[in-house]
């Protein structure tokens, strides 16, 4: 009982809101002018400079992709090549059995189905999806505003910059609507 | 100039002024969430659920009986089958055309449009893929030489026929066009599993959105792979139509074995899949009330496109007549004179009316702006369509090489119960995804509120 006296409720972080898109990414670029780092916005679509703003911009989907689509050509042709020169060998029309211009059609749907799906499964895996519980959304202004009409900014309470009651002003400092205490 | 623009033209807003975010994402998502729907939505899917019904009994019979059962026979073997999934497979072109293609070059008027094009896609296409499933009447013996895998016989499928092609290029096309379907849909998901009153609506609407919370990390990485997606599909989108027409310009028959094949055919598919959007977008906006997100601009928009794919099939009919003269082959002449006069002459001649003569209509500015004269001729293209792939299948099949194998092909009520069937289906699946989803992209309809991009004009 006294520990929990003493030791005050550990939050997740401090939220702020705002009306539009631009006070969002200016006040995100406060935020990180003012050396925060472990911080977040949230958008119900994506805003130009966002982020940017809060110093964030993965560039690894693009490797990802391109292997997955040489996984799918290599697979495609060598499925082909396998089938026709090595496994099951037949003559049509006496064509060489490694007859590659009758293999690009297959080869090229593999590669796009290829790329495409890891271009989703690494999008949704970068992105620590599917998250079934989130603490963002114990902000009762958050869960009906966030995918609606508003814009919200986050600072994480690991960052070594925060304190509760500094930061909380600091986010309040920046016309913000709103603040809020997200609970864990 | 047909049409002169007058100075003071200002061409219809892409969205109607007056409208926020939260007005955006509340009408649109109300359709979904209030649970109400109109009469018309009540009697539409009422119908259209008797026509599967239908489809389930012909497909049903014909499992039991054999293609018999169809109008085909020697020299005819491909029949309604090809003829409905060529017809299906150009419908399903539109929607990722309009969320890949327009999405490269930066067409802002694509947003509104884009979802429920990307759902006819996708329920064009599985209508389409039932007619190669079913066209040998034993579908479960078609499974090997389809799909490549270790059987008990030992044996592969023949990677040299365009019809293997075809099975790779359809089912990749749907894939992705689901995989892009969806990913689109996620964020909008997220703003349903926020708005819905009811815990299980809230539930499965949260499942399907995977937690999505808005994130600027998440919507870095999500227009990012959006646009390789979009950079992705393009290529596909054109491949596809072009692998189908391979089915036909492979072979040796005249009126099939061509080389405009392919441009002629993913024109075509264009053609038809803007005639079926603007054949479902026109009533949709009437019942649904979303006349200020869908507006005479896109509807405008969507005219010029059918209009100018529509030329681009006219090239490809004027050359097909060419070369069955210029080549100087007799095969070649005769197929072609044998569609303009032979017994199917007047399915020709509907062809030529509905698919060059009645599009011309669209020059006319007032024929563009008014939704019943693009419906009347939507309509008539989404016929012209499917009498042409008629054209192409049958009457190049039934006068064979010599004249003692000539014939002639009537389909049958098991045809038409078929074909009839797979529209019902399309239609019910469609009002279906209308019930259950938003139709249209909530949060890109945000980006193109005026609060979003204050220091710009409004639009793109």
């Amino acid at each position: 009982m006294d520990s929990a006296k003493t030791l005050p409720p550990a939050i997740y972080g401090v939220m702020a809101e705002f009306e539009t898109p631009h006070a969002l990414v200016k006040a995100a670029e406060q935020t990180y002018a003012a050396g925060y780092r472990r911080m977040d916005t949230f958008s119900p679509f994506p805003v130009e400079g966002a982020w940017e703003a809060i110093g964030h911009h993965d560039r690894r989907l693009s490797f990802l992709v391109l292997v997955g689509g040489l996984v799918g050509m290599m697979t495609g042709y060598g499925l082909q090549f396998w089938v026709h020169a090595i496994t099951y060998p037949t003559n049509i029309a006496g064509k060489p059995l490694n007859s590659w211009p009758q293999f690009i059609p297959v080869t090229f749907e593999l590669t796009i189905l290829f790329a495409a799906i890891t271009a989703v499964v690494s999008m949704i895996a970068l992105n620590g999806l599917p998250m079934p519980y989130h603490p963002v959304f114990n902000v009762k202004r958050f869960a009906e505003h966030a995918s609606r009409d508003r814009f919200f900014l986050l600072v994480e309470a690991v960052d070594p910059k925060f304190d509760k009651q500094q930061t909380t002003d600091f986010l309040k400092g920046l016309d913000a609507v709103e603040v809020n205490e997200v609970e864990p | 100039m047909i049409n002169p623009r007058p100075a003071d033209y200002q061409p219809a807003p892409l969205i109607e002024p007056g409208h926020t975010f939260g007005s955006i994402t509340d009408k649109i998502s109300a359709v979904v969430l209030s649970g109400r729907q109109p009469l018309s939505w009540v009697i539409v899917v009422s119908i259209s659920f008797m026509l599967v019904g239908m489809l389930g009994m012909a497909i049903t019979w014909l499992l039991i009986k054999g293609v018999g059962i169809w109008g085909i026979n020697i020299p005819v073997g491909w029949g309604f089958a090809i003829v409905n999934f060529v017809w299906w497979i150009g419908i399903g072109h539109a929607g990722t055309l309009i969320s890949a293609i327009l999405l490269l070059l930066k067409q802002g008027w694509r947003t509104s449009i884009n979802r429920f094009a990307e759902g006819m896609t996708i329920f064009a296409v599985m209508c389409a893929g039932i007619f190669p499933l079913i066209h040998t009447g034993r579908p479960w013996l078609a499974i090997y030489w389809l799909f490549p895998y270790p059987n008990s016989m030992s044996i592969w499928p023949q990677f040299r026929s365009p019809l293997i092609w075809d099975v790779f290029a359809v089912s990749t096309y749907f894939t992705v066009s689901l995989l892009f379907w969806y990913v689109g849909l996620i964020p909008d998901l997220a703003t349903l599993r926020d708005k819905a009153k009811t815990l299980w609506v809230k539930r499965a609407y949260g499942m399907l959105s995977l937690g999505w919370r808005g994130s600027a990390r998440h919507w870095q990485r999500y227009e990012h792979i959006y646009l390789l997606l979009a950079g992705l599909s393009t290529p596909l989108v054109l491949s596809v139509h072009t692998v189908v027409s391979f089915d036909f310009a492979i072979g040796i028959i005249p009126g099939w074995h061509a080389t405009i094949f392919p441009p002629y055919f993913v024109a075509g598919a264009i053609y038809a899949g803007f005639a079926m959007v603007l054949t479902l977008a026109i009533p949709l906006r009437k019942i649904y009330g979303l006349e200020d997100f869908i507006t005479m601009r896109h509807l405008e928009n969507m005219g010029k496109v059918t209009l100018l794919t529509g030329l681009i099939v006219a090239y490809g009919y004027i050359s097909e007549a060419f070369f069955g003269w210029y080549s100087a082959n007799k095969y070649e002449g005769f197929m072609i004179w044998n569609r303009m006069t032979g017994p199917y002459w007047y399915i020709y001649w509907s062809l030529i009316f509905c698919n060059i003569i009645s599009p011309q209509a669209l020059w006319i500015r007032r024929v563009r702006t008014t939704t019943t004269g693009l419906f009347v001729v939507a309509m008539i293209v989404n016929v012209g369509m499917w009498l042409e792939r008629f054209v192409i299948v049958i009457t190049s099949l039934h006068r064979d090489f010599l004249p003692s194998s000539w014939g002639m092909y009537y389909p049958t009520k098991w045809d038409w119960m078929t074909f009839i069937g797979t529209i019902g289906l399309f239609i019910f699946l469609f009002f279906l995804f209308v019930r259950f989803l938003p139709m249209i992209s909530i949060f890109e309809m945000r980006t193109m509120a005026p609060d979003a991009r204050p220091k710009q004009a409004e639009g793109h």
